[in-house]
């Protein structure tokens, strides 16, 4: 597949291959073969889950990849011009005046010692496109053009003084800085809360729209990059399996992949009917709970759950909605309320507890790579809840781990190894078969799809239902993304900063009339339609009703 | 930049053997060869050495000879032998103090960094306090009453070498334990004992060896310089550290007396340090391999 | 910020306090006494008691240590038990000595030392830096006085360029001075710079390895900026805790250095002191080595937290 280069092509990638260079010779290959062109003022969207090589792509662009990488074949033509063939001394010219960078996390890529000013002039000031003065000046009307407050005194801060949101705008104005030809967005939006998501989305349109700058937009997540592209790559392990215009990508995608993506993103907008006639299992009774007696983050919440339900609970970063996990769980002592399990109230403190409350009770955390101890075979890790809780003999924990195994769809002979030689989303399942080890009524799920790619996080929500069905077991779903909580969960929960704001049935806590914040919490979780961020801005602007709730 | 720093492969990697399923450095090879040698004359030296400890055989000073190849000391003693009974002495007390001050400090520190709050802010204060005062001044002051005998050395430096396990083990156990699969023993009301043998212990091993060579290494040139001011093994033990200071006269006079023992112990140092370099070294690319 | 630096030195002034608890608890009521220490062999039960009631030893170790540190804090150490002198005219040129010999080893290492660490850092890798890794590797192995004697042994005895024992007086010149300490200087110097310049080099790269060093380069930033501008600040704190921790072993190599090059400082005094019992000598010494150290890791901690974007411009 080549790229036919034209007169309106800025950039041109052709048969790019990278690979790891190690001390020994090439290692694995990150890129190959992708080839693409890139027109002045288009956006194009590179898109697929980690272990694509977008982001690899991306830097290549740039002339750099990182240490232990080596771009091994290909050309990458800057306006008729191979980076490859480039100097040294020319490559930094590129960088940051032909092409810049945006990267996932604004707080670790500004320089804490400097103001954000200084940092935003440097390129034009150090490659001589312009004068101190007139940097400067030019950096305000970014400010301003990216809604950043008091642009006139914006510059004169430290990253650390600024939010999240703020900093990932900031970002873009020092990219912007030198009036490159070309951005190139690395998961730009994939730190922030959805409600910030939206504010920060709508600037970088606007910026790249007013300035007419081609750019590559990175990201995993396709309904992002519908609101953005002109045109979608998408990419899987490191090979290209389909190229072509936004609609036709989100509309009618050619390859199976692809399909799988655009479908996980629509599906399953059905409500689970509600547990009837179940006695209560949970009841969270009006409980608050603080750290070091001093900073309250649950404050006098209330929750119920029956056997068989989903109970999900939802927030931004900072909603209380992981602490009252732990609050349950019995690891943050409560202050005031009560929690009732099975119609008895459970101590404040787990130490507190005994055996067989502690094994109704069990917990999947959120990242696979630290839930299980490296140094124990899934043997151990599984089978040690089974004899802990049960006095079972060696025969009979053995017999109990393989059958585990088999319920999360993993063979008998994984019994013998360790966490590490398992991928993420088999680590998984394994800390789910150590929670089913325990024959729990009820497991705390804290955010267990959000380290996993799309497709991955996708069979175990899959299998967590499967397993609801075959078990009855009660699901407390704690996550930040909406998506999720409409497939799985009967029953929801919305928190804000450590408060209850809305809580009941899915189906009516998610419908009109909404709570302010649901609404805006809805609104905000991008969707594939095309028009779905001109529609949400647009809503806003004729409504300001939520305007409290967002974030500056 | 855009720009592999790229390492230029020994070529001679073949010739390498692997441990811990990684291949050993150069460096880490000559560490092994030169531990093993002072190792083997330690506990050999009463078989290998030609004359015992502190046989006089001859005149003071006497030069090399066939049957003295370093000739004899400042009593006439044969200084090979006193080389060789002399690794017995400071390798052997240096492991001894370095086991009891490990003991100490892991246990110190794991309790600290699991147990609870009260139990690690008190220990905690009370290293910090021993470690505001420069371990050998804290060693002279106490050795200026107890005096220098050899239980009153073993205790008085392993404790004090254990301040520095102690912060070591906390800092690696604490990290360990704010983990999830550490938190899931927990939840799940598993006792303290399974946490600190079966969760954390088995994760701590790969620091705790690689400071275990640190640790004799400072142990080691501690005692070593104790002794060479004098307030270490008193004679006629034979000791690398008081053998400089015996013969330390010795180099005014042009000879190089001195540096033989001097040289022992440096020697002994590096070797343990090009170990423990290699180890710190693939404990940091990650577990790839050992996993 | 003033609120953490006041903290350092309200903490550093309690330490300096416990120290001193420490050292008179360690010389006055471990079980071997002052006592017991002086009569030696000639101790019978009587004339222990009597030099006991002659010490004060029979009051209560609380009041004594009031006492002891009312003293000090006038400048009062009391007198010598070997020669009877009085401790502080005793010091006194003792410490002159050694604060000459480390300052002269600190004002050569340091700067040495962070320019060899830069060095080493910037070209990570390279055969530059592995042979530093290797030689510095071995120079932190060493012990002190096999250095200093390799170095009388062919620096002095065989070709005679300086002296091999650095015999000062009071009466000596400064050029003088300068010239009798090079041996034992030089000897402190290539121990620290070791030391010192693996941290900085350590330092640097974790520096060099965070994204807003790769944002820099993605921003066509020159390289000898982005070390100067972009991580040399940030390495700041780090380098200066290095400096600080090592000035802080200096202190306790000129202890084996002087007693090498037999150079009257506090070091030779202070194991005399310990090999005589001579309990007073002993507790002033320690006293002046811990007060140094404390000193010098407060700096360590007031400098880190100084130079501390986070908390020098705060929210």
């Amino acid at each position: 597949m080549s790229a036919r280069s034209s007169d309106g092509d800025i950039l041109v990638v052709d048969d790019l291959r990278i690979d790891v260079v190690g001390d020994r010779g090439k290692g694995p290959c990150l890129v190959d073969n992708v080839s693409f062109a890139l027109k002045r003022g288009e956006v194009l969207g590179l898109i697929g889950e980690s272990g694509a090589g977008k982001s690899t792509i991306g830097l290549a662009a740039l002339g750099y990849t990182r240490l232990g990488c080596s771009i091994t074949g290909g050309q990458i033509v800057f306006k008729g011009k191979d980076i490859r063939r480039m100097s040294a001394e020319e490559r930094r010219m590129l960088r940051g005046s032909g092409v810049a960078y945006i990267a996932q996390s604004a707080a670790a890529s500004f320089n804490p010692a400097h103001t954000i000013m200084e940092q935003v002039c440097e390129v034009p000031v150090r490659h001589g496109i312009m004068s101190s003065e007139k940097a400067r000046a030019e950096a305000v009307q970014l400010f301003r053009e990216l809604d950043l407050p008091n642009p006139e005194t914006f510059g004169s801060r430290y990253p650390h003084q600024v939010s999240g949101g703020q900093l990932q705008r900031a970002m873009a104005a020092m990219a912007m800085a030198a009036r490159p030809d070309i951005l190139v967005f690395d998961e730009p939006t994939t730190a922030l809360d959805v409600t910030t998501q939206v504010e920060v989305l709508a600037s970088f349109r606007k910026l790249i729209r007013e300035h007419g700058t081609a750019a590559l937009y990175i990201t995993h997540d396709l309904a992002v990059v519908a609101q953005i592209a002109d045109r979608i790559m998408v990419l899987r392990r490191g090979k290209m399996i389909e190229l072509g215009n936004a609609g036709q990508i989100l509309l009618s995608p050619r390859e199976e992949y692809t399909r799988r993506l655009v479908a996980e993103r629509v599906s399953g907008h059905s409500f689970l009917p509600e547990q009837q006639g179940e006695p209560p299992l949970l009841t969270v009774d009006r409980v608050s709970a603080s750290y070091a007696q001093l900073v309250k983050v649950i404050d006098n919440v209330s929750l119920t759950l029956s056997r068989g339900d989903t109970l999900a609970v939802v927030g931004e970063s900072g909603s209380g909605k992981s602490t009252l996990a732990r609050v349950i769980i019995g690891l943050l002592p409560r202050e005031s309320g009560d929690i009732k399990f099975r119609s008895e109230s459970l101590t404040p403190r787990l130490a507190d507890r005994n055996k067989d409350k502690l094994r109704r009770i069990q917990m999947i955390y959120q990242m696979p790579d630290v839930a299980l101890n490296p140094r124990q075979t899934l043997y151990d890790v599984i089978g040690r809840p089974v004899r802990f809780y049960f006095n079972r003999t060696d025969a009979q924990v053995r017999a109990r781990v393989h059958e585990l195994l088999r319920q999360i769809d993993l063979p008998e002979s994984f019994a013998s190894r360790h966490p590490g030689e398992l991928s993420g989303g088999q680590k998984q399942r394994v800390s789910i078969a150590r929670a089913l080890a325990a024959e729990p009524d009820l497991i705390i799920c804290d955010e267990v799809t959000s380290a996993l790619d799309q497709l991955v996080g996708e069979e175990i929500l899959r299998l967590l239902k499967r397993l609801q069905d075959e078990l009855r077991v009660a699901y407390l779903f704690i996550t930040h993304d909406l998506g999720t909580v409409r497939r799985i969960a009967n029953k929801v929960a919305v928190m804000r900063k450590g408060q209850l704001v809305a809580g009941g049935d899915t189906a009516t806590v998610f419908a009109p009339p909404y709570h302010p914040y649901t609404e805006l919490l809805l609104s905000s979780v991008p969707e594939m339609r095309r028009d779905w961020l001109d529609e949400v801005l647009a809503k806003r602007k004729a409504a300001p009703a939520g305007a409290a709730l967002r974030p500056a | 930049m855009s720009d592999v720093v790229r390492r230029p492969a020994l070529r001679i990697a073949w010739l390498r053997p692997r441990l811990f399923g990684h291949r050993l450095s150069v460096t880490a090879m000559i560490g092994i060869l030169i531990v093993v040698l002072n190792i083997v004359a330690a506990v050999l030296a009463p078989w290998i050495a030609p004359f015992g400890e502190s046989d006089i055989v001859g005149d003071a000073w006497a030069d090399p000879d066939p049957q003295h190849w370093l000739g004899l000391d400042n009593l006439g003693r044969d200084l090979l032998s006193r080389m060789l009974f002399g690794a017995r002495t400071s390798i052997g007390l240096s492991l001894i103090i370095t086991c009891l001050s490990f003991s100490i400090g892991i246990l110190a520190g794991f309790a600290a960094a699991v147990a609870g709050r009260w139990l690690d802010i008190l220990l905690t204060r009370i290293v910090d306090l021993m470690l505001s005062m420069p371990t050998l001044i804290f060693a002279f002051i106490i050795l200026s009453v107890l005096g220098t005998d050899i239980p009153v050395l073993i205790v008085t430096i392993a404790l004090l070498d254990s301040t520095k396990v102690f912060r070591l083990s906390r800092a690696v156990a604490m990290n360990i334990a704010v983990l999830e699969y550490v938190e899931a023993a927990k939840v799940r009301g598993e006792g303290l004992w399974w946490i600190i043998r079966a969760e954390i212990l088995p994760n701590a091993v790969p620091p705790l060896v690689a400071e275990f060579g640190l640790r004799f290494c400072f142990t080691f040139l501690f005692i070593a310089a104790l002794s060479f001011l004098g307030l270490g093994v008193q004679p006629p033990n034979a000791d690398w550290g008081s053998m400089v200071k015996d013969y330390r006269d010795m180099i005014n006079l042009g000879y190089a007396t001195p540096l033989y023992p001097a040289g022992a112990i440096a020697l002994l140092t590096i070797g343990v340090n090009f170990i423990v370099d290699w180890m710190l070294a693939i404990h940091s690319k990650g577990h790839g391999e050992s996993a | 910020m003033l609120r953490l630096i006041a903290q350092k030195l309200a903490l550093g002034v309690m330490t300096l306090f416990a120290a001193s608890v420490l050292i008179f608890a360690g010389t006055e009521v471990l079980p071997g006494d002052l006592a017991s220490a002086i009569l030696q062999n000639n101790a019978t039960p009587e004339t222990l008691a009597e030099t006991r009631k002659e010490l004060g030893l029979d009051r209560p170790a609380v009041v004594r240590y009031v006492e002891w540190l009312g003293n000090v804090a006038h400048g009062d150490f009391g007198h010598s038990l070997a020669n009877k002198r009085d401790v502080v005219e005793e010091l006194a040129p003792r410490v002159r000595n050694t604060l000459f010999l480390a300052l002269y080893a600190a004002i050569i290492a340091v700067p040495l030392a962070v320019g060899l660490g830069l060095a080493a850092a910037i070209r990570q890798g390279s055969i530059f830096d592995r042979i530093v890794n290797v030689v510095t590797l071995m120079t932190i192995s060493v012990p002190e006085y096999f250095l200093a004697y390799l170095l009388v042994k062919f620096t002095a005895i065989d070709n005679g360029w300086f002296p091999p024992l650095a015999n000062v007086t009071d009466e000596s010149s400064l050029v003088e001075r300068l010239y009798l300490t090079f041996l034992p200087m030089l000897t402190l110097v290539l121990v620290i710079v070791a030391h010192m310049m693996r941290m900085t080099r350590a330092s640097v790269l974790a520096i060099m390895a965070s994204p807003y060093i790769e944002m820099a380069i993605l921003k066509g930033v020159r390289k000898w900026r982005i070390v100067v501008k972009h991580a040399f600040p940030n390495a700041l704190a780090p380098i200066i805790s290095v400096i600080a921790l090592n000035l802080a072993y200096l202190i306790v190599g000129v202890v084996v250095v002087e007693a090498v090059f037999v150079y009257p400082g506090l070091g030779q005094l202070m194991v005399d002191a310990v090999s005589k019992h001579d309990v007073p000598v002993v507790q002033a010494c320690g006293l002046i080595f811990a007060a140094a150290f404390i000193l010098l890791n407060m700096s360590a901690d007031i400098l880190a937290i100084m130079s501390n974007p986070r908390l020098r411009h705060p929210r």
